[in-house]
């Protein structure tokens, strides 16, 4: 054991290195990235609302005067997006260095199928999230409507967009699947950075599963309402 | 030959200390210059390896385990004794010494079974400090319980993994030292042979486990800490790996070997449940508090245990010493619980188990305590046995457990080899003819921590080292000699595997040097060992090569030198016409059936010489002498 | 009653291994796991063939020396028992049984079913103690420690090394094991003056030795013969992230 301050850099670039400092980076850009599902949602499910309060809400954050604000967040976003996948692939290098042999058998059902599947579960969704980008930001799927420059016709969008079977079916899909990312993230992070207790570890579980089933709900609720008819 | 146990004289409480004054130091700048070599590292092994580090000293660890952690004393369960008084029940240093020499049949050195209990004090304070998980009360001081019968609350304990704990202890400390590089560890190597260069240790040859390769290692001076030969009975509640090799073979090389009858058998342990049995499982003595220990009266019943009504059951221990009970010493309730086998009121399918029965207890108490109790142990029995001691009685049987005897050694724990130090269960000195519970891990730790490393340097200051290399006669010898074992058994190519002979050695030592003795039995066994002996080396049957990792051959090796020490351990219990302690000769016994010692003519310890395989070895007497607690008659009705 | 094993042989840590197939027409529902492969030896020697090297010691499950998968469980189906008190009686007539050794990097295969596990060794070496010097220590009673923090203490420390965490974790991470010491140690007054070095210098050591990093899976705890918790991840996550911010 050696007891030599280092300096900062060098302390950063060490805290990194070390597999836990990965851990800790994904557990933090997971938080961020978790923050914005569940405001993300909390705009989308604005659907459900007077029918022309979503396109004020996007009316609102595509006001030129906000784009500052917008895009210091979609940048933080993108890096934190970022700097979760470069983590989970160093990681996943390091899983695959670590056992160069594997098993002729080998039973994980120990593990939770949420956990097993994060590996799968997070490339899935990285793909929707591009997918969902090009098909409601961008337009690059189908034609986007908008009211006026700078004010898309959201509402329109959606409904046209979730009309679809087939782009709803994938939405759900990666709904349900990143749902089971966001079960594992939740209270994994907690452990990640070091909380844990004998008491409250098998609550948060239980909580981060409630979470993930509320998310789930919620966003899978709009394509649903969208193909019943119930969202014109 | 003469012995000189080098004992101090005057005041007991003071002869430590005054011995310590008297010991030459070796000047702290020159001790990286004295290379020592420490074979084992468990609690005396890996403690002495660790603190002579500490010292300074360049030390060479052995063990053939892949890891220091894994040595057996991880196994002990109990407890360790120190005569701290922090129950203010009465303990004292005093005390704790006349209980060892009371315990131990009045056949152990006064002086070293004083230096221990004083030691004691000490070692709680270390482990303390090394983060040892001692149980705590409440306040956070330090628990302590009764144990193994003493009248006061001297033992401390880590669950029922004390012994794994205190290891554990050792071994971070051996490990921050091997970090330091203070220690170079050579795990999963075997030493094979002790070299001596002019009447002196001054080296090992070992076999490297994985290679196979022979190698010398070289030091100033050689510790043995490589525990007990209990594993010369085949079944014991040692580990596999336990062997009497080390010392064995330093024996061969002229070490003293004494009092090797003196071994200890442990009353609650899980029966045999069949040929392929491999080990024994022990299970702490604490479960005598509140068990009770019965056969059916009548021979040959084989009801269920709860078909069998009260006034048709024996409790045996209770009729027989009414104020003890249950809770007599390990002898007795040993040779007892075979008594009842041998009149034919064994349980079980084999017929060799008593019943250890909690109905009482549990009906008294209530199942929620005595599962806090003894939780642990009902689950081990049931996860062994399949069966639940809830609801059915346990059933237990005596095993092979400790061996008091091993290397003679001084005061200052050197053999009579100058240079060949020997510490631990390995060396034959503070326990006398039985050892007291919670009393081993105190001694294991005692001499690795703090007397060794006193000792020692008095050693290394008095004498002068020329270098030695592998190309010295000596260490040419015994590597030939090495060579030479592990040719003759992978050239036998016989018939039978090492376990079969192993299995075999093991039932004669049981059969006629176990809990009861008799010359006739001994007579016989000592005519059956050496033709069985003979056989091994041509029959043996060890497949595969020297070159690679070869577990058979690792075993052929130990088992031919546990051949040799049985023969020696028959010969020691036959020429000692008395009872004491581990040791009861069937024809000295009180008209009550107890041991019955013979101070006249048998107050020493035996130390016996090697004279050659085959050849009766040469007795010389340590003759003992008490002048603090005075023999006198254990009885326990 | 009837068993098939299929056991990787493997002469050396050079030779590429197989599974290998043997048939035990008569197995003892009494007998231990490892009595078994005893009795397998047995039958091999008669015929001539090399007996199976398998690591074995005390056999009561606390020297941590056993162990291999056994239908891709470590230590097999049993929770909190280790191979050697494993016994035939939870097995049925007819079984088949995969045997494999432990599988990491920073296991390697030494024969058969025994594997190198020094690296563990070197992760205690790196800072899995307390610097006592043997005599300099307090009397015992001069430190205080709450009852619940020793037992939780003791809970930690009662692992003994054997590595199933790492042969069940698919990272093959030592984040138990490391992480057990650091809790035994951290939960102690004793263990606060090196905690934060402890964390630093065991974490490191655990990376160089080619472990991989723990995705909090559990399956660790899951084989963990001395059910250790996963919350000693945690508080070894704690430590090292601590210990990071705070400059050591």
């Amino acid at each position: 054991m050696s007891a030599i301050a280092i300096n900062p850099v060098h302390r950063v670039v060490r805290f990194y290195e070390a597999p836990i400092g990965k851990k800790a980076i994904m557990a933090l850009t997971g938080v961020i990235l978790f923050g914005y599902v569940v405001a993300h949602l909390l705009g989308n499910l604005q659907i459900f609302g007077d029918p022309d309060q979503i396109n004020k809400y996007a009316a609102f954050l595509h006001n030129p005067a906000n784009a500052g604000l917008l895009w210091v967040a979609r940048s933080a976003l993108l890096l934190a997006v970022g700097l979760h996948i470069l983590a989970s692939l160093q990681l996943w290098k390091l899983k695959n260095d670590a056992r160069p042999v594997a098993y002729v058998k080998k039973d994980d059902a120990a593990a939770t199928y949420a956990s097993r599947t994060m590996m799968w579960s997070g490339p899935i969704v990285a793909a929707f999230v591009i997918f969902h980008v090009l098909h409601l930001t961008v337009g690059a799927v189908v034609p986007l409507q908008e009211i006026a420059p700078n004010e898309p016709n959201v509402r329109a969008n959606v409904i046209a967009g979730f009309s679809n079977p087939l782009i709803s079916g994938f939405y759900i899909l990666a709904i349900v699947l990143l749902c089971t990312h966001l079960y594992h993230g939740l209270w994994s992070m907690f452990q990640s950075l070091g909380f844990s207790h004998p008491r409250y570890t098998p609550k948060l579980k239980k909580g981060a599963a409630i979470f993930a089933i509320l998310i789930a709900i919620g966003n899978c609720s709009i394509p649903i309402a969208v193909m019943a008819g119930l969202v014109k | 030959m003469e012995l000189n146990s080098k004992s101090p004289s005057g005041p007991i409480e003071t002869r430590w200390e005054r011995h310590r004054f008297n010991l030459k130091l070796v000047n702290p700048s020159n001790k990286r210059k004295y290379t020592i070599i420490v074979v084992g590292s468990g609690l005396a092994g890996g403690s002495a390896a660790a603190s002579l580090a500490e010292l300074g000293y360049n030390v060479h660890c052995f063990c053939f385990q892949d890891s220091p952690r894994r040595a057996h004393s991880i196994a002990a369960q109990g407890g360790i004794n120190a005569a701290k008084n922090y129950h203010n029940d009465g303990d004292s240093i005093y005390r704790l010494f006349y209980d060892t020499v009371k315990g131990g049949d009045f056949r152990a050195r006064e002086s070293n079974v004083y230096r221990l209990a004083g030691i004691s004090l000490n070692i709680i304070d270390q482990c303390v400090a090394q983060g040892v998980p001692f149980a705590r009360e409440y306040s956070g001081y330090l628990d302590n319980r009764s144990f193994g019968g003493a009248q006061v609350s001297r033992t401390f304990y880590a669950r029922g993994q004390t012994g794994q704990q205190l290891l554990l202890g050792a071994y971070q400390a051996l490990e921050r030292q091997i970090g330091l590089g203070a220690v170079k560890m050579f795990p999963r190597t075997e030493m094979l042979d002790l070299i001596v260069v002019d009447g002196r240790a001054r080296g090992i040859v070992t076999r490297d486990l994985i290679t196979g390769k022979i190698e010398s290692h070289f030091a100033d001076a050689v510790v043995l800490g490589t525990g007990g030969y209990g594993n010369a009975y085949y079944l014991s509640t040692n580990a596999k790996g336990c062997n009497a090799t080390a010392i064995w073979r330093a024996h061969k090389r002229g070490a003293l070997f004494a009092n090797p009858c003196f071994t200890q058998i442990h009353p609650t342990c899980i029966p045999v449940s069949g040929e392929y049995q491999s080990k024994l499982t022990l299970m702490s003595e604490s479960l005598r508090n509140d068990g009770r220990v019965w056969v059916p009266a009548k021979k040959g019943d084989k009801r269920a245990p709860s078909q069998i009504p009260e006034g048709e059951r024996d409790y045996f221990l209770e009729r027989k010493y009414p104020s003890f009970g249950n809770l007599v010493p390990r002898d007795v309730a040993s040779r007892n619980a075979k008594a009842a086998c041998d009149e034919g009121r064994g349980v079980g399918e084999t017929g060799l188990a008593v019943y250890l029965d909690f109905r009482d207890a549990i009906q008294r108490l209530g199942a929620s305590v005595i599962k806090e109790r003894y939780g642990n142990l009902f689950d081990m029995y049931n996860r062994i046995t399949g069966e639940d001691p809830y609801s059915q009685p346990m059933r237990i049987y005596p095993a092979m457990h400790y061996t008091m005897g091993g290397l003679w050694v001084d005061y200052n724990l050197m053999s009579n080899v100058p240079g060949l130090y020997v510490i631990g269960e390995a060396n034959f000195t503070d326990h006398g003819a039985n050892r007291l519970g919670a009393s081993a891990l105190m001694q294991g730790l005692a001499d690795g921590y703090f007397v060794l490393p006193n000792t020692i340097g008095d050693y290394l200051a008095s004498n002068k080292f020329e270098k030695v290399d592998a190309s010295h006669a000596a260490a040419r010898e015994a590597e030939a000699n090495v060579n030479q074992i592990t040719q003759r058994l992978l050239g036998a190519k016989g018939k039978r595997s090492v376990d079969s002979y192993h299995r075999e050695l093991g039932k004669i030592m049981w059969e006629h040097c176990g809990m009861a003795r008799n010359a006739e039995g001994l007579k016989q066994a000592l005519a059956l060992i050496p033709p069985l002996r003979e056989q091994y080396w041509s029959d043996v049957r060890v497949l595969g090569t020297g070159e690679d990792l070869n577990q058979s051959l690792e075993k052929a090796g130990r088992v031919a030198d546990f051949f040799e020490l049985a023969e020696l351990i028959c010969r020691d219990a036959l020429d000692r016409n008395e009872s004491c302690g581990g040791h009861f000769r069937e024809e000295y016994q009180t008209p009550e059936g107890e041991a019955a010692r013979d101070d006249e003519h048998y107050a020493y310890a035996a130390a016996w010489e090697f004279q050659g395989v085959g050849q009766p070895p040469l007795l010389h007497k340590e003759p003992l002498t008490f002048e603090y607690v005075h023999p006198s008659q254990r009885s326990y009705k | 009653m009837r068993i098939t094993l299929h056991i990787w042989r493997q002469r050396n840590a050079n030779d590429a291994g197989k599974m290998v197939r043997y048939e035990l027409p008569n197995v003892n529902h009494e007998m231990s796991f490892l009595e078994m492969l005893d009795v397998l030896n047995e039958d091999l020697i008669a015929k001539n063939e090399e007996p199976v090297a398998f690591d074995h010691d005390c056999r009561e499950g606390i020297c941590g020396m056993c162990g291999c998968m056994v239908n891709g469980m470590a230590h097999g189906p049993l929770p909190g028992t280790t191979l050697c008190q494993l016994h035939m009686r939870h097995f049925k007539d007819g079984d088949e049984l995969y045997l494999e050794p432990w599988r990491a990097k920073a296991f390697p295969v030494v024969k058969d079913l025994v594997v190198d596990r020094t690296a563990f060794d070197r992760i205690i070496a790196a800072g899995g103690y307390i610097s006592v010097a043997t005599g300099s220590a307090p009397d015992g009673n001069a430190v205080m420690v709450p009852k619940e923090d020793a037992e939780r203490s003791m809970d930690a420390a009662a692992c003994i090394g054997c590595g199933a965490c790492v042969a069940m974790c698919p990272n093959a991470a030592a984040a138990l094991f490391t992480g057990a010491k650091i809790a035994h140690l951290g939960l102690l007054p004793q263990g606060q003056p090196e905690r934060q070095q402890r964390a630093i210098a065991m974490v490191a050591q655990a990376k160089q030795e080619l472990f991989g990093s723990c995705t909090n899976m559990g399956l660790c705890e899951a084989v963990c013969p001395k059910e250790i918790k996963l919350e000693v991840i945690a508080r070894m996550n704690g430590d090292f992230i601590r210990a990071s911010l705070s400059g050591r």
